[in-house]
C-alpha cells in the first residue's frame, strides 16, 4: 500500500508538470465541443422560402406571418406561379417553397380540409426533409389552435409526432455523441502514452528492478488521470447546458457517476494499449485511429444501430461507446433514472474490468 | 555472491551475437569490472544479471538466488544503475530519491548514512529537477537511487560513461568506499584507466571474455615487449609501422604509437625502416604495457 501511494504521489507529479499537455487536455474538449456542436450541426436556421399564396385571406397571412416569424425561416420571396418556383430552386435563392391553395380560408372553415403544398429542394437530402418538417410544423401547431379556438367536431386528426426533441434540434443528438467521442479518444489517449513512455525513456529498465508489482504500477498511471477526465466531463456538461443549450433533465449525481465509469473504462483501455505496445507514436495511432472509427460507427449516434446488417450489429454489442452513448441519451434528455440504465451499466462496468485485468496481466515484467 | 555460468544471448533471431559463452564469478565484497568497448555486451550481461533479460543459454546466482526463478527476490535486493539514465527527469533530486526509497518500503532518513557520501555532494541542490543536472550529478543521484534501500550488490553499467574527469574521480572514490563497507559491485566501463581501480576484470570484446584476471595479474601475464613510437606526422607514421614485417601490431595512443613486434624483430631494425622511408627524428622506446595495450594485443587481428 505504501508502495501505491508512492507511486500515486509520482504520477501526479507528473501530470501537474506537464504543463503544455495539461493545457492542452483541458483545452481540447472544449474545442472540440465547439466545432462538433456548432459545426456537426442538422439543424437549418433561417432558410429562404418562397410563398405561393392563391388565396391571399387572413389565414394564409397568419400562417405567412408564423413562417417568418419563425427562427428557421425568412420569407424573402413572394411569387405568382409554380413555374417561378423552379427557377428560384435553379438559382438557390429559396429552400423551400409554401403553396396555399386557392380558397384556402373558406376550405378549412366550410368543408374542414384545405391543403398546402411545401415543395422543398431536396438536392440535399438532410436539410430538405428537415426543412419540409419544419415548414409542416409551424403549419400544425396553427392548425391545433384553431381547433382548440373553434373546437371544431369530429375531426380525426392523425399526426405523427417527435418526442424528447419535437424541433429535431440537434443538440439532444450531438451533444452526447461528441460527448462520448470525446472522452473515449481523450482518455484512452491518456493512458495509452503513459506506460508506453516509461519504457521509452528508459524509466521503465529502473522501476522493474524494485519490489513494486505490476498492478501497482499500471493501476497508479490510471488514478491522475481519472481526475482529469472528470474535469473534463465537468467542462463537456457545463458546455453542453450554457452554449449548446442542451437540457439536463436526470439526476446529476447519477449523470456524473455513469461518466466516471465510463472514462475508467477508456482508461484502462488506454493502459491496455499502453502495456500491449512499444512506442508512443504507435500506441497514439491505436488509441485514435482504432478507437475513432468503431465508436462514431457503432455507437448509434451517426447511423442508427437497427439498420447495420446483423454481423455488425453483434460487433456493435462489444462496442463500449454504444452503451456509454445510450446510457447518456436516457438520463441526459430522457431524464430517466438508474432503474432504466442499470443494464448498461453492469456492461460498462464489466468492460473496465476485464480490460483493467488484461492490461494488468500483459504488463511485461521484463525488457523484452 | 555472483555466478556467471556459460551465458549465451543473441538478438534478432540469432542474427546478432551479443554474448557467448560467459562465465564470470565474483566473490563477496569484490569489485569487479567488466572492460570493453560500445557493443561488446556489457549491457546485456548487465540486464540479464538484473532479471530484465533472459539468457539463451547458462545460467546466472546472485547471492544464491537464480536470476531468472526467482527474480521478485532479486529484484528486491540489488541496486541497479542502467547505462541510460533511467530516473524520472521531470522530478527533483530529493523526490526521485523518495520514491525510490518508499517503492523498496524505506525511508531516506532510515538510510541515509549509507547514501551520505555521495548524496551529501547533491544535497545543496536537492530540489532541482533531474533533468536539469550534469552529467555527474545525474550519475551521483543514480547511485544515491540505487543504494537508498541498502542492497548488497550493485550492479553499475557504464556510470561514467559522459561525466568530466573530476567527477569520475569521486565517483571511483566513492565506489572504493563502497567496497570497504562490504558491497560487491560489477561495473562497466569502456574507460582503459578506470580497469586499474578494480580488484579483478573481464576483458570483454564482441560478446566473449578475451580475459579475465586482476589488473596486474593481465598485465604480467602478458611479457611481449612493447615499443612506443614517436615522431613527426603521426598518421603517416602509423602506416608506415604498420608496414613493416616486424610489426606485430601497432595501434595509436595518445601522443604516440604503440607497437608490438614479433619475435626476434629488433627496435633498431624498425627505426632504419622508418628512416629509409624518410621519417627523420624517430624514438622508439621500450615501454610497461598498461591493460589498454593489453586489450588491442589481444583484439584478433
Amino acid at each position: 500500500m505504501k508502495i501505491f501511494l508512492a507511486f500515486l504521489q509520482k504520477e501526479f507529479w507528473h501530470v501537474i508538470r506537464d504543463r503544455r499537455s495539461l493545457v492542452v487536455l483541458i483545452g481540447m474538449p472544449i474545442l472540440m465541443m465547439l466545432l462538433y456542436g456548432f459545426a456537426l450541426s442538422n439543424e437549418v436556421k433561417n432558410s429562404r422560402i418562397a410563398i405561393l399564396d392563391l388565396s391571399k385571406d387572413d389565414i394564409t397571412r397568419e400562417l405567412t406571418q408564423r413562417l417568418d416569424a419563425s427562427r428557421y425561416f425568412s420569407v424573402t420571396e413572394y411569387i405568382q406561379s409554380p413555374t417561378q418556383a423552379d427557377q428560384l430552386f435553379r438559382q438557390g435563392k429559396v429552400r423551400a417553397v409554401v403553396i396555399f391553395q386557392e380558397n384556402f380560408q373558406r376550405n378549412l372553415l366550410q368543408a374542414n380540409a384545405t391543403a398546402v403544398q411545401i415543395i422543398a429542394d431536396a438536392a440535399d437530402t438532410n436539410t430538405g426533409s428537415t426543412v419540409a418538417f419544419y415548414a409542416a410544423s409551424v403549419i400544425r401547431s396553427y392548425q391545433n389552435e384553431l381547433q382548440e379556438l373553434q373546437k371544431l367536431p369530429y375531426r380525426i386528426h392523425v399526426e405523427s409526432q417527435m418526442v424528447y426533441n419535437p424541433q429535431q434540434e440537434s443538440a439532444p443528438n450531438f451533444v452526447p455523441g461528441v460527448m462520448v467521442l470525446i472522452l473515449i479518444l481523450l482518455c484512452s489517449m491518456l493512458t495509452a502514452v503513459a506506460i508506453v513512455r516509461e519504457k521509452e525513456s528508459g524509466t521503465m529498465e529502473l522501476i522493474l528492478v524494485s519490489p513494486a508489482r505490476p498492478w501497482v504500477m499500471v493501476v497508479a498511471k490510471a488514478i491522475p488521470f481519472l481526475l482529469v477526465g472528470m474535469l473534463n466531463v465537468g467542462v463537456i456538461l457545463m458546455m453542453a447546458y450554457t452554449v449548446l443549450g442542451l437540457p439536463m433533465r436526470g439526476s446529476l449525481v447519477l449523470l456524473l457517476a455513469e461518466c466516471g465509469l465510463f472514462v475508467l473504462l477508456a482508461l484502462s483501455l488506454g493502459l491496455l494499449i499502453s502495456t500491449r505496445t512499444d512506442s508512443q507514436q504507435t500506441a497514439l495511432f491505436i488509441s485514435l485511429v482504432g478507437l475513432m472509427l468503431p465508436s462514431l460507427v457503432f455507437s448509434g449516434f451517426m447511423f442508427p444501430l437497427e439498420n447495420m446488417p446483423k454481423p455488425l450489429q453483434i460487433i456493435s454489442n462489444i462496442v463500449p461507446t454504444k452503451y456509454f452513448f445510450s446510457i447518456l441519451k436516457s438520463v441526459m434528455i430522457k431524464g430517466l433514472g438508474f432503474s432504466y440504465v442499470w443494464k448498461e451499466t453492469l456492461v460498462m462496468a464489466g468492460m473496465t474490468l476485464v480490460l483493467l485485468t488484461l492490461a494488468v496481466r500483459s504488463f511485461k515484467i521484463r525488457l523484452a | 555472491m555472483i555466478s556467471i555460468q556459460n551465458i549465451s544471448k543473441s538478438f534478432n533471431k540469432d542474427s546478432v551475437t551479443a554474448l557467448r559463452n560467459i562465465n564470470i564469478e565474483v566473490e563477496r565484497g569484490e569489485l569487479f569490472g567488466l572492460i570493453g568497448p560500445d557493443g561488446a555486451g556489457k549491457t546485456t550481461l548487465f540486464r540479464i544479471l538484473a532479471t530484465l533479460l533472459l539468457a539463451d543459454e547458462g545460467r546466472a546466482e546472485i547471492g544464491g538466488r537464480d536470476v531468472v526463478r526467482d527474480y521478485k527476490a532479486i529484484r528486491r535486493t540489488i541496486g541497479y544503475m542502467p547505462g541510460r539514465f533511467a530516473l524520472y527527469q521531470d522530478l527533483s533530486i530529493w523526490e526521485n530519491l523518495q520514491f525510490y526509497a518508499s517503492v523498496f518500503g524505506t525511508t531516506v532518513a532510515e538510510n541515509y548514512e549509507r547514501i551520505k557520501p555521495i548524496y551529501s555532494q547533491i544535497e545543496p541542490f536537492k530540489d532541482r529537477r533531474a533533468g536539469q543536472l550534469s552529467g555527474g550529478m545525474k550519475q551521483k543521484l543514480a547511485l544515491s537511487c540505487a543504494l537508498v534501500h541498502k542492497p548488497d550488490i550493485l550492479l553499475l553499467d557504464e556510470p561514467t560513461t559522459g561525466v568530466d574527469p573530476v567527477s569520475r574521480k569521486e565517483f571511483w572514490d566513492i565506489l572504493q568506499l563502497l567496497r570497504g563497507q562490504g558491497l560487491t559491485i560489477i561495473v562497466s566501463t569502456p574507460y582503459m584507466d578506470e580497469a586499474r581501480l578494480c580488484d579483478r576484470i573481464a576483458l570483454l570484446q564482441k560478446g566473449q571474455i578475451l580475459e579475465q584476471n586482476t589488473p596486474d595479474g593481465i598485465v604480467s601475464g602478458h611479457s611481449e615487449p612493447l615499443f612506443s613510437v614517436r615522431g613527426p606526422n603521426m598518421f603517416a607514421l602509423l602506416q608506415a609501422v604498420r608496414l613493416w614485417p616486424g610489426t606485430y601490431s601497432c595501434f595509436a595512443f595518445g601522443d604516440s604509437h604503440h607497437a608490438y613486434l614479433r619475435p626476434g624483430a629488433k627496435p633498431a631494425d624498425l627505426k632504419d625502416f622508418l628512416h629509409q622511408k624518410g621519417f627523420e627524428n624517430v624514438a622508439v622506446e621500450a615501454i610497461q604495457p598498461d591493460i589498454e595495450d593489453i586489450f588491442m594485443h589481444l583484439l584478433p587481428a
